[in-house]
């Protein structure tokens, strides 16, 4: 028995040793060290003496320059604002998706939700890059709107924050449907009576009630959709302009085009910090009251 | 118990004055779910202060009326006129009904004093009245200090005062109530019992309760319907429908009845002679049958109108008397519900009060018991 339960704690708990504390450990670590020519990049942290004591050489520069350079602290808040607003335009696509399939007919709800995680069963990167078609300049898009006579020469769709943007919200858009869907189809039906009974009009009943209610699902998707849009890489690169630096991307030229490791650890242990510290508090908030 | 049956002090009874003006009147309505019919052409009057009990099982169409009164749902055909005004088409949200739900419907993010004032606030009624109402309503209830909790931290009967508070914070002309007491356990669903006739009493608002729980029904209803398959098998005061059931679904749904079959033989001494079809006896009733001579007949037996004494092996039948073996003695604590078997397997109840606490039962397993009972006891069912 008291085994038994220790496995089962145990599991879950190497898992992230292994895959989350110590992988993190190792990028930390390489953030305070100099970048070298070599393979791997970067100077030993761990140095010997002369008299073979060992010692620490730590370098600060690394986190110094994310401070200093306008350019990152800019890409920063780049990437915070485009996941924030990608987040926003999935919550406004989403929350009326989720509440839809929860006040369908019971024998839809399940094939409903079966096609908001369909697009899962294809490939990512083929999907983004299927946006591509649509959007460029013989695309499908243009093209149709050339057809009818809307425009006289193609719109430039492609490459800007627009496709950005609505890569993005197309991807992340499931993971904004499901948590609010979770927490809408929880919600009492004789809530929505009792308000009504109560006097309240349909308009108000949701406001009041249902709104409320699925703030915890509201906050689910935002942050779902949110984190991994601060870091998103391949949506950017795929179908955002030139001069959309956002972190993803720098942390991407840092690491494989510069070969600085230390300066792209720095960039994510930081994007990390700014990332977990102010969600973490929240949560902590939300946990008391 | 059956406070009721013999009238509240003081009630007036307007549904015995052909003069008086019902308040609500349900006049035909029926209501279909696909091909299954919840209500068939039900017509009730109910009068400004009562508290009127729907008591019928699962699928009786009881809950489907309460739903058709507040507007959750609309009618098929029929009509409901309350206090003059027809309600069709009228939305839940403008109807003055207001429900206090089975599950209590208490918002959970609101505070107990913000849940009674939601009604308030959708009227547009200024703060300060508001805060007044909901005092008062938190009073009314018992539950005043209780204004900011939240209902997760409410025990069950304090979630029944709050629904409660809520629905009447309005001031509604009708206030139902579906199934109100069903989650509580049976000491405090007793004394709430009282209490929301109480509440009744004093507010003057015009109840219609919903409940399959027929004691629950009888001690608090002024009068009742009981439903049956979408239809109202009796309407009537619990001690008119308890003493003078008009159909075997009535008496055996309200409390417990022997159900014997005969054929009325003669009138006889202002009552009725009706010979049994199942055993050698007749029965013999003191009030008149309600149907010729001739007909073939159930009569009602309550437990608790019938008397059991130990008798010889061999004793045969006789007017009112039956003679047949213990199989079982069920001890319910405030009395004793016997079971005796007939010739034939059939099983007669009889109820046995505890008196004193016995040291000797006055009839034990396996005893020949002869079972009787006066004229005034059976009830022959006109149905």
């Amino acid at each position: 028995m008291n085994r038994a339960r220790w496995l089962v704690l145990a599991l879950p708990v190497v898992w992230m040793a292994l895959f989350f504390a110590a992988p993190f450990a190792i990028v930390f670590s390489i953030g305070f060290t100099e970048s070298a020519e070599g393979i791997p990049p970067y100077a030993p942290l761990l140095r010997w003496r002369e008299d073979g004591s060992p010692y620490l050489q730590l370098n600060l520069e690394n986190f110094r320059l994310l401070f200093d350079d306008p350019f990152y602290i800019e890409a920063y808040l780049r990437s915070l604002r485009v996941a924030a607003i990608s987040a926003a335009l999935c919550l406004l696509i989403g929350y009326p998706m989720a509440l839809a399939i929860v006040r369908a007919p019971a024998r839809w709800r399940a094939a409903l939700l079966m096609l908001v995680v369909l697009p899962f069963w294809t490939s990512f990167l083929l999907r983004v890059t299927a946006w591509i078609g649509l959007l460029q300049d013989r695309g499908w898009i243009n093209s149709a709107l050339l057809a009818l006579g809307v425009v006289e020469a193609p719109v430039a769709l492609l490459y800007t924050d627009l496709a950005m943007y609505l890569g993005i919200t197309y991807c992340y858009l499931p993971f904004m449907v499901l948590p609010i869907y979770a927490t809408l189809s929880k919600l009492d039906d004789s809530l929505l009576e009792a308000a009504a009974d109560l006097g309240a009009r349909p308009v108000r009943a949701f406001l009041s009630i249902t709104l409320p209610l699925s703030l915890p699902g509201i906050i689910a998707g935002f942050l779902l959709v949110f984190i991994p849009a601060v870091g998103e890489f391949v949506i950017p690169e795929l179908l955002g302009g030139p001069d959309a630096q956002l972190i993803g991307r720098v942390l991407w030229t840092e690491f494989f085009q510069n070969r600085d490791w230390p300066l792209a650890s720095a960039l994510a242990v930081v994007l990390l910090i700014a990332l977990v510290v102010p969600i973490g508090l929240f949560q902590a908030r939300a946990a008391r009251a | 118990m059956n406070l009721a049956a013999v009238g509240r002090p003081g009630t007036p009874e307007p549904w015995r004055d052909p003069d008086a003006v019902p308040f609500l009147r349900i006049v035909g309505v029926t209501k279909r779910f696909g091909s299954f019919v919840a209500l068939d052409d039900v017509s009730l009057s109910i009068y400004r202060g009562e508290l009127f009990a729907l008591l019928g099982g699962s699928g009786s169409g009881k809950s489907t009326l309460l739903r058709c009164l507040a507007g959750f749902l609309e009618l098929d055909a029929g009509s409901i006129i309350l206090d003059g005004q027809d309600m069709a088409g009228v939305a839940p949200y403008a109807r003055p009904v207001n429900m206090m739900f089975q599950s209590y419907a208490l918002f959970p993010h609101m505070s107990v004093a913000q849940n009674i004032a939601f009604g308030l606030k959708q009227e547009g009624m200024p703060k300060p009245a508001i805060a007044a109402r909901v005092t008062e309503m938190l009073a009314l209830t018992r539950m005043e200090g209780f204004g900011d909790r939240r209902p997760a931290q409410l025990s069950g009967g304090q979630k029944a005062r709050v629904a409660l508070a809520r629905a009447l914070a309005k001031r509604p002309k009708l206030l139902l109530l579906d199934e109100p007491l069903s989650a509580l356990d049976k000491n405090l669903r007793e004394a709430t019992q009282f209490e929301l006739v109480n509440i009744q009493e004093r507010t003057g608002t015009t109840f219609i309760i919903v409940t399959h729980d027929q004691e629950e029904a009888m001690t608090m209803a002024t009068r009742l319907a009981v439903m049956d398959r979408g239809t109202l098998a009796q309407i009537g005061t619990p001690g008119e429908v308890y003493e003078y059931p008009n159909s075997r679904f009535t008496a055996e749904f309200l409390g417990t009845a022997n159900i014997l079959e005969g054929v009325i033989e003669r009138g006889e001494g202002g009552g009725a002679r009706i010979g049994s079809s199942e055993y050698e006896f007749d029965i013999v009733t003191s009030s008149p049958a309600p149907k010729p001579v001739g007909s073939r007949v159930f009569v009602a037996l309550r437990p608790e109108r019938m008397r059991i004494a130990r008798v010889e092996s061999g004793t045969p039948h006789a007017d009112n008397r039956l003679v047949g073996r213990v199989r079982d003695i069920a001890y319910f604590g405030d009395f004793f519900m016997v079971h005796v078997a007939m010739e034939g397997g059939r099983t007669l109840r009889v109820s046995l009060p505890n008196l004193r606490r016995i040291t000797e039962r006055p009839v034990d397993w396996e005893d020949v018991v002869a079972i009787t009972w006066d004229a005034d006891a059976g009830v022959v069912l006109p149905e």
